[in-house]
């Protein structure tokens, strides 16, 4: 709504005190290789086109992260490597262990997530699936949800999928949970009685005070953020934005947030996996 | 210690009187899209509602609508409508019924908070629990503060 209005008012304001404005039709390349930031949507989707949060990022931020040496997130991915490699827990083995070589063993996998995991029976994000591991093989201890390692091995197993099409699966078990995020992602929540949708789906494109709203994708996550100084998770930014609408955030890696990790993925399907990737 | 509790008795009182007239967010009503009762019965002041309106801990009105008169603000919000010349577009109460509960004075699905509504909220945070976003009197001056952007 008002889109023609508010984008005159938008461009007195940005001149006005010189505000880096995101180049919506920029496209990203990462060492040659080109990445899906923006596809037509399904007819049964409610978004006309999907576009990557990539797309509404300032020009400096936008082009930090086609630089792999100029993208903080990388550091963690490197810290993600090591960690792969060191043995750990009772067993004394490390994940390449078993797993060998992550660019082949991991790649694809966070495309797919979250997914349906048949051992425990439930949806696994990432992260799960990572401490299910630790546990079960390592016999290690769980990595806490937001610790610099888990960040770090879920930008690193993501980074095996960076480029790869976002493919999630919504039916079978999967979908009561999709059902679910997706009634979260409508339902209006705290004192100012917004829900995702009135921002990343009714508002895209406009700004919110100083924020350029996108349409909340999560094909970069976990992300390095300017704000944060450090990586987080995409539960992290959920609770944020719970936060900032003053409404009681779910508890990260609750189920959720890993329903609406579901439905959120559903709504990227085909977005390139651009994990880890880097916000102001 | 005798001058603390004269001060305390005196705010005590200053309170129960604006109370005594102050309409509570569960009773206010709005008909046809309009509130005429001041909700606090004292005038607002204009140039108070014109920091509410750009406060970002208060009504952070500025984060969704644009303000010619706040052209020295950065950041101007493009979700609603510009709000120059909105004396011109709405009377007082329905100004006043847009600030108190957008969803009842414009349209349900809006993006809009309600600034003076505490009930029937979803989750909300505990800090913020059975509090209204600006106070009676916030409103009041808010309010005043639009009647004054008349020019388009
Ligand atoms: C008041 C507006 C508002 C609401 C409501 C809101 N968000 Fe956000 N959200 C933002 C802003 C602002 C950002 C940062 C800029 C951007 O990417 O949109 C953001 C960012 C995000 C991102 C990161 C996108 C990226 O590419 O980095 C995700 C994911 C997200 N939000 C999900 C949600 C979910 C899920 C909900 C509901 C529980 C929600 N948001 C509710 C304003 C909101
Ligand atoms: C999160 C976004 C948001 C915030 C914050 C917000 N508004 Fe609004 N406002 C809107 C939208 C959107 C509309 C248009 C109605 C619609 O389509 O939902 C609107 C409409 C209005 C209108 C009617 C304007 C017209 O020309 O028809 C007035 C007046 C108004 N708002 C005043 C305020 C005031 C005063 C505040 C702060 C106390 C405020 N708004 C805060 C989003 C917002």
């Amino acid at each position: 709504m008002n889109k023609m209005i508010a984008f005159g008012a938008a461009a007195v304001v940005a001149l006005a005190i010189g505000q880096a404005t995101a180049d919506e039709e920029a496209e990203l390349v990462i060492d040659g290789q080109a990445f899906v930031t923006k596809l037509d949507a399904p007819d049964d989707s409610p978004l006309p086109e999907i576009l990557s949060g990539w797309r509404f990022r300032n020009s400096e931020t936008q082009e930090l992260q086609t630089d792999d040496f100029e993208n903080p997130a990388m550091i963690f991915a490197e810290y993600g490597e090591e960690l792969w490699a060191t043995a750990e827990g009772e067993t004394g083995k490390s994940c390449a262990d078993c797993h060998g070589d992550a660019s082949e063993s991991m790649r694809g996998l966070r495309a797919s997530m979250p997914r349906w995991h048949e051992g425990k029976d439930t949806l696994f994000t990432l992260e799960d699936h990572i401490n299910w591991s630790r546990e079960e093989h390592q016999k290690a201890k769980p990595w806490k949800w937001e610790s610099q390692e888990m960040l770090a091995m879920t930008a690193y197993i993501g980074l095996q999928s960076r480029g790869m099409p976002v493919a999630v699966k919504t039916d079978g078990k999967a979908a009561p949970w999709f059902e679910k995020g997706k009634e979260l992602y409508y339902t209006r929540v705290g004192q100012l009685d917004m829900a995702c949708a009135h921002c990343h789906e009714n508002n895209y494109g406009n700004m919110i005070r100083a924020d350029h709203l996108s349409q909340g994708q999560i094909n970069g996550f976990p992300v390095y953020r300017l704000k944060w100084q450090g990586m987080g998770s995409l539960h992290r930014r959920f609770k944020g934005c719970m936060d900032n609408i003053r409404a009681t955030p779910y508890k990260r890696g609750s189920d959720e947030f890993t329903a609406l990790e579901l439905y959120l993925a559903s709504r990227g399907q085909g977005l390139s996996v651009e994990t880890p990737s880097l916000r102001n | 210690m005798k001058l603390v509790a004269a001060t305390a008795l005196a705010l005590l009182m200053g309170l129960s009187a604006a109370s005594a007239q102050m309409v509570k967010p569960g009773d206010v009503t709005i008909v046809d899209g309009a509130l005429s009762q001041s909700l606090t019965g004292q005038p607002g002041d204009p140039a108070q509602g014109r920091k509410w309106f750009m406060g970002r801990k208060l009504g952070n009105c500025l984060a969704c609508h644009a303000n010619r008169d706040l052209a020295d603000q950065p950041y101007h919000g493009e979700v609603g409508p510009p709000l120059d010349g909105v004396a011109g577009r709405w009377s007082e109460p329905e100004l006043r019924a847009i600030v108190v509960n957008s969803k009842a004075a414009l349209h349900e699905d809006t993006i809009m908070p309600a600034f003076y509504r505490e009930a029937g909220l979803n989750r909300v945070a505990d800090k913020f629990v059975g509090k209204t976003i600006l106070s009676a009197q916030q409103v009041e001056d808010v309010v005043s503060y639009l009647m004054t952007l008349k020019e388009n």
